[in-house]
């Protein structure tokens, strides 16, 4: 594991007049499982539209590696507006992520694909379910599926397990575990939630303002987060 | 009574206009665009009052200016505050225009009332040749750009996060959305063009989970509706548009019934 897949450097970042961090290091290895911890606002959220790209760096760099098209993000985001009536069943969901130049109805190797990550996913047996009727856990799956429809090597998890009950945060991170560990996928995973992250991560990235902390879960003590572990 | 040619040009123009509206219904009420295609018609009824004051087909007219002020209202954003009220504001201006032109124009009240509400006997063969084509346009580019389209629609953050170019394609689709309004007002005026765009697609929803069967649904209810209403104006001399409202408000009124029933 010492293959990097993404180096942030001296990365800064400010919204028009507001900084939100500066100085940021970090190397994220391969097939690491990382947790992005901290309180509301300090920045996580931002760091991940760095990644996508989605907001430019207003300092330092933030590289792929070995290139930028070898990197392929999925990213669960943190909202999602899907409400009760929401039409389409968990199945159609999941396959909108197929949006490239093409027929307009899937292919048999497409149709499979989204099959499969349904299996992986256990989404399976309420495929045909409308989304809008699933249970938040189920959502998530759903979201996580999609997100993984087209093979990434990058997944964020954007607070995707803030709205859940404890059962199913388990059951949501147990899956993604299961494919980091299985397939090589290099997890990021932005939470509040301390204990959740010390059960899954490999290593932590604390945020907090004008600071940050990083190294193995296992030295995210409770001294560092300080009143954060209530969570 | 298809003996007839203007019956003939109706049902033919009528055809088109269900299948164009049916499609892009569904879009419409994923994107909840329902009160921007009502204000698109307002727009373009002013174009074909503009169009009758220039002495052009109105088709012509309405196309300019629900083309022109589609691309405009792209440019607007997403600032979604300010967009209704934009929106409310261009709205009352297009039918402020419209009366003007049609004032203007010294035309005869009939054919502002075939604007406004619609009608079966104004279709010439002419008339046809350009739906189609015009239809013929829409279609090819919604295929074309369909797997986009319906990410962007039913999931806009997920398509925005996967870096769709979800600007451009919103303004393709306001465009589009422009040409099948011009085209559907054809039959049912400008005043009610709105019900074969979003009516049947916001039934549809209450019956199919997949974006491929709600456009069926969607275009069966709206065929449904201007066969129908074509036929009972013929026979009673009422208006067709009528007719159609009533059609599709039942047909959405039994949808929720429908989904109340199955809770
Ligand atoms: N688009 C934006 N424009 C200006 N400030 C923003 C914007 N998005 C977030 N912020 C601010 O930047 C800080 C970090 O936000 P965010 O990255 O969402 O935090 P987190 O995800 O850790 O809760 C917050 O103070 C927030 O108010
Ligand atoms: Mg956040």
């Amino acid at each position: 594991m010492t293959e990097s897949i993404l180096k942030l450097n001296q990365l800064a970042f400010a919204y028009s007049d507001k900084q939100v961090f500066t100085n940021l290091n970090y190397d994220l290895k391969k097939g690491d499982f990382l947790s992005i911890v901290g309180e509301n606002g300090v920045g996580k959220t931002t760091l991940m539209r760095l990644i996508l790209q989605e907001l430019k760096p207003t300092g330092g760099t933030l590289s792929f590696l070995p290139n930028r098209q070898a990197v392929k993000v999925g990213y669960v985001p943190q909202f999602r507006n899907i409400d009760s009536e929401y039409p389409l069943s968990i199945q159609d969901f999941v396959g909108l992520n197929f949006a490239r130049v093409g027929l307009p109805w899937l292919n048999r190797a497409e149709r499979k694909r989204v099959s499969d990550i349904l299996a992986e996913t256990k989404l399976i047996q309420m495929r045909h379910r409308p989304l809008g009727q699933a249970s938040g856990g189920e959502k998530q799956k759903a979201y996580l599926a999609q997100a993984l429809l087209d093979q990434p090597n990058l997944l964020i998890l954007d607070e995707s397990t803030a709205s859940l009950d404890p059962i199913a945060k388990t059951e949501l991170l147990d899956l993604v575990k299961q494919i980091n560990q299985e397939q090589q996928l290099t997890v990021i995973f932005v939470t509040h939630d301390i204990p959740l992250a010390r059960r899954y991560a490999d290593d932590y990235l604390f945020l907090s303002a004008g600071h940050y902390e990083a190294g193995p879960i296992a030295a995210l003590t409770n001294e560092k987060v300080g009143d954060m572990d209530h969570a | 009574m298809l003996s007839y040619p203007f019956m003939q040009n109706a049902y033919m123009a009528g055809t088109l206009i269900a299948i164009i509206s049916g499609i892009m219904g569904v879009f419409v009420i994923a994107r909840n665009m329902s009160f921007l295609t009502h204000t698109l018609s307002e727009i373009g009824f002013a174009g074909a009052a503009f169009g009758i004051f220039m002495g052009w087909q109105p088709l012509n007219g309405m196309l300019l200016f629900t083309t022109i002020s589609s691309i405009g209202v792209g440019e607007l954003g997403a600032k979604s505050s300010r967009r209704e009220n934009s929106i409310t504001a261009i709205s009352a201006l297009a039918i402020g225009l419209g009366i003007l032109f049609l004032s203007l124009a010294d035309s005869n009240a009939s054919y502002a009332t075939g604007i406004l509400f619609g009608s079966v006997i104004g279709i010439s063969r002419q008339n046809v040749i350009q739906m189609v084509a015009l239809s013929a346009v829409v279609l090819i580019v919604t295929a074309f750009i369909y797997r986009f389209l319906k990410f962007d629609s039913f999931d806009a953050i997920g398509a925005r996060v996967e870096g769709l170019w979800t600007r451009t394609l919103s303004v393709i689709f306001l465009v589009l959305l422009a040409f099948s309004v011009s085209v559907a007002a054809q039959i049912v005026g400008s005043l009610l063009i709105f019900i074969l765009l979003t009516l049947p697609a916001a039934a549809a929803k209450y019956y199919a989970h997949t974006v491929g069967m709600m456009i069926g649904v969607a275009v069966t209810f709206s065929l449904l509706g201007v066969w129908i209403g074509l036929y009972l104006s013929y026979v009673t001399n009422w208006p067709v548009s009528f007719f159609i409202a009533v059609i599709e408000v039942l047909f959405y009124f039994s949808a929720l019934i429908f989904q109340r029933l199955k809770a």
